[in-house]
């Protein structure tokens, strides 16, 4: 993702005019500035002042950092939400790895068919989040959802339940529900990457003997690597953004007591659903989010480049 | 990684590779078994959707009484309630109109600064390159208060025109890192050619590399237009009249009003989708190696 050209100037450098340069680049920059790193830093700099409604008053250091972790109920409702975007992003990784690596295996294996699996599998990733959130409420739904319905009619009375009204059940459906919807990617990824991988590797451990369920897990596998990798940064970024899916599963409170409340929501209700000051807390929170979703994805993605480097 | 979204000349190369020999995949039995597996989750992934088809099509009264089931007759009064009573229609036309602006805008202003950054030299270029990738990894939502604010003192509030800018500037720093990504591997012949020819700048990129870029700008539109149709967050808290809304805040609020109408409710989820299933019909090739591309970023 090196951004540096490799090859020397193109046809000469340092030729094209300043106006040409401002001309291409300033709309993109001036969108792109303006409505998406200018309102970023502002939420930063009103995270320091107290307010009253839209009315500033007074500067407050980090006094709304300090209200937002303190003040009941949010004190308790961040880590709380927090918890639960980390349990989101290890369930999503540990079904999406498997039965997308698994998936990809077989399609690899078995080409018949490629494109159409291929297609079918990843034709979830374009629904939005809310529809399929509203999908699968009408289809969990406690009384008229066929999923209970089937249950019910081969005899599993006793699974049947208020899947999304369950405070137990709630946040692994949502799990599925999100893993359900994004599978395809992994498996694409993966995909490419195992037909990356020269086939004289395998056929050498071939040779040597090794079973080919052994060749896979001591030649492929560990060249997959690098895959999980970059799966791990963007199941993490969409992970810990996660908003309309459960919005549309469990409204804006997160579900049945709060079972499925995520940072996303928490900012929501905090900006928009605040007090008096909730622009000041809601930006502190906003940064807070920021620095941990953006910080830990910037480590991800340099240890990932350095581990890419070493192999 | 490797990145499929590269020009013509080499895409038929490895990741398309042939599979294994046939001795390697086993016995037919074996094989069998793996299209099984395949179709199984092909029912999974899929199969949700058809329940929503199927039921669009039902007698909302059938369906309390058998969740699952076959339409008795093939009308359309659920989509006819749910385009005029629900007003999805306005919706429907509205997320149109903003989705074709905001993804127009979008692909223009992204594809002359990609081929800038790509192509010219000059002072700051690589900071400004890295200042647009990495939007990547902002949560872009998290300004959403300020840009609030600011649209309120602009007057922009509750207008359509507004939400087309949001949408393109986010959309921007997707469609700069693939067609930057795509230029990285164009031979410079042709436009070198033009130079020569004498052709300015401003002549160079409208009629030379936009051509060239095209497939590029196929895998950018389709996967501005999928986000940019979805998107829920900032016309729920940026917009007002019902009249304005866009589709996926109409369902919320339809989904309030018919809850009890489930056929209604799964006409409604149809008519969401159907733009959806369209460009996939049409954009297959191009979202696949857009996925590809976006994901080894």
């Amino acid at each position: 993702m090196t951004s540096g050209p490799r090859r020397p100037a193109r046809y000469r450098a340092g030729r094209t005019g300043l106006g040409w340069i401002a001309g291409f680049t300033l709309p993109a920059l001036l969108l792109y500035s303006l409505l998406i790193v200018v309102p970023l830093v502002t939420a930063f700099y009103y995270g320091f002042f107290h307010w009253e409604g839209t009315q500033r008053a007074g500067f407050a250091g980090l006094g709304n950092y300090q209200e937002v972790l303190t003040r009941y109920p949010l004190g308790d409702e961040i880590p709380v939400a927090l918890w639960h975007n980390v349990l989101f992003f290890v369930g999503t990784m540990a079904i999406q790895n498997t039965v997308g690596l698994g998936l990809a295996v077989l399609l690899y294996r078995n080409p018949r068919c490629k494109r159409f699996f291929q297609t079918v599998f990843s034709l979830p990733y374009l629904i939005s989040p809310l529809i399929v959130g509203y999908l699968w409420s009408l289809l969990l739904s406690p009384s008229f959802g066929p999923v209970n319905y089937v249950l019910q009619s081969v005899g599993l009375d006793s699974w049947a339940r208020p899947w999304l009204g369950d405070p137990d059940t709630a946040l692994p459906v949502l799990i599925l529900v999100n893993a359900w919807q994004w599978i395809g990617g992994p498996m694409l990824i993966f995909l490419a990457a195992l037909g990356g991988i020269p086939r004289e590797l395998e056929e050498a451990a071939a040779l040597d003997g090794a079973s080919s369920a052994r060749a896979f897990w001591s030649v492929r596998f560990p060249l997959l690597m690098p895959a999980v990798g970059v799966i791990t940064v963007l199941t993490f970024i969409g992970c810990f953004n996660i908003f309309d899916l459960v919005y549309a599963l469990g409204g804006s409170d997160g579900g049945p007591g709060g079972a499925m409340d995520v940072l996303g929501l928490l900012y929501y209700r905090t900006a928009f659903e605040g007090g008096t000051n909730a622009i000041g807390e809601s930006s502190a929170l906003a940064m807070m989010i920021f620095v941990l979703i953006f910080g830990v994805a910037i480590v991800l993605e340099r240890l990932l480049r350095r581990r890419e480097v070493a192999s | 990684m490797t990145s499929t979204l590269t020009p013509q000349r080499r895409t038929r190369s490895s990741p398309a590779a042939p599979g294994p020999r046939t001795a390697q995949a086993g016995t037919g039995l074996r094989r069998a078994g793996v299209q099984l597996l395949l179709w199984l989750y092909a029912a999974l992934a899929f199969g949700p959707l058809v329940l929503v088809l199927i039921g669009s099509f039902r007698d909302n009264a059938d369906i309390l009484r058998q969740p699952v089931g076959l339409p008795t007759s093939l009308g359309l009064d659920n989509y006819q309630r749910a385009w005029e009573t629900a007003s999805l229609g306005t919706y429907f036309v509205n997320s149109v109109l903003v989705t074709v602006a905001s993804v127009t805008l979008c692909v223009t202003v992204s594809a002359m600064a990609a081929y800038a950054l790509s192509r010219w030299r000059f002072r700051g270029r690589a900071l400004l390159a890295a200042l647009f990738i990495s939007g990547l990894m902002i949560p872009a939502k998290l300004g959403l208060l300020p840009v609030f604010y600011m649209y309120q003192s602009l007057g922009l509030i509750d207008s359509r025109v507004g939400l087309v800018l949001l949408y393109a500037a986010s959309g921007i720093p997707f469609s700069i890192f693939v067609i930057m990504g795509f230029m990285r591997g164009l031979p410079t012949e042709l436009e070198e050619a033009a130079k020569l020819d004498g052709a300015n700048e401003g002549r160079m990129f409208v009629s030379v590399v936009l051509p060239l870029m095209r497939p590029a700008l196929a895998v950018v539109t389709v996967f501005q237009f999928a986000p940019t149709w979805n998107d829920f967050f900032y016309p729920l808290v940026l917009m007002r009249s019902d009249d304005k809304y866009t589709v996926p805040v109409g369902l919320t609020r339809f989904f309030g009003e018919f809850a009890a109408d489930r056929a209604t409710l799964f006409a409604g989820l149809v008519i969401a989708l159907v733009p959806l299933a369209i460009v996939f019909a049409f954009a297959t090739k191009h979202i696949i190696s857009g996925l590809t591309a976006g994901m080894s970023r």
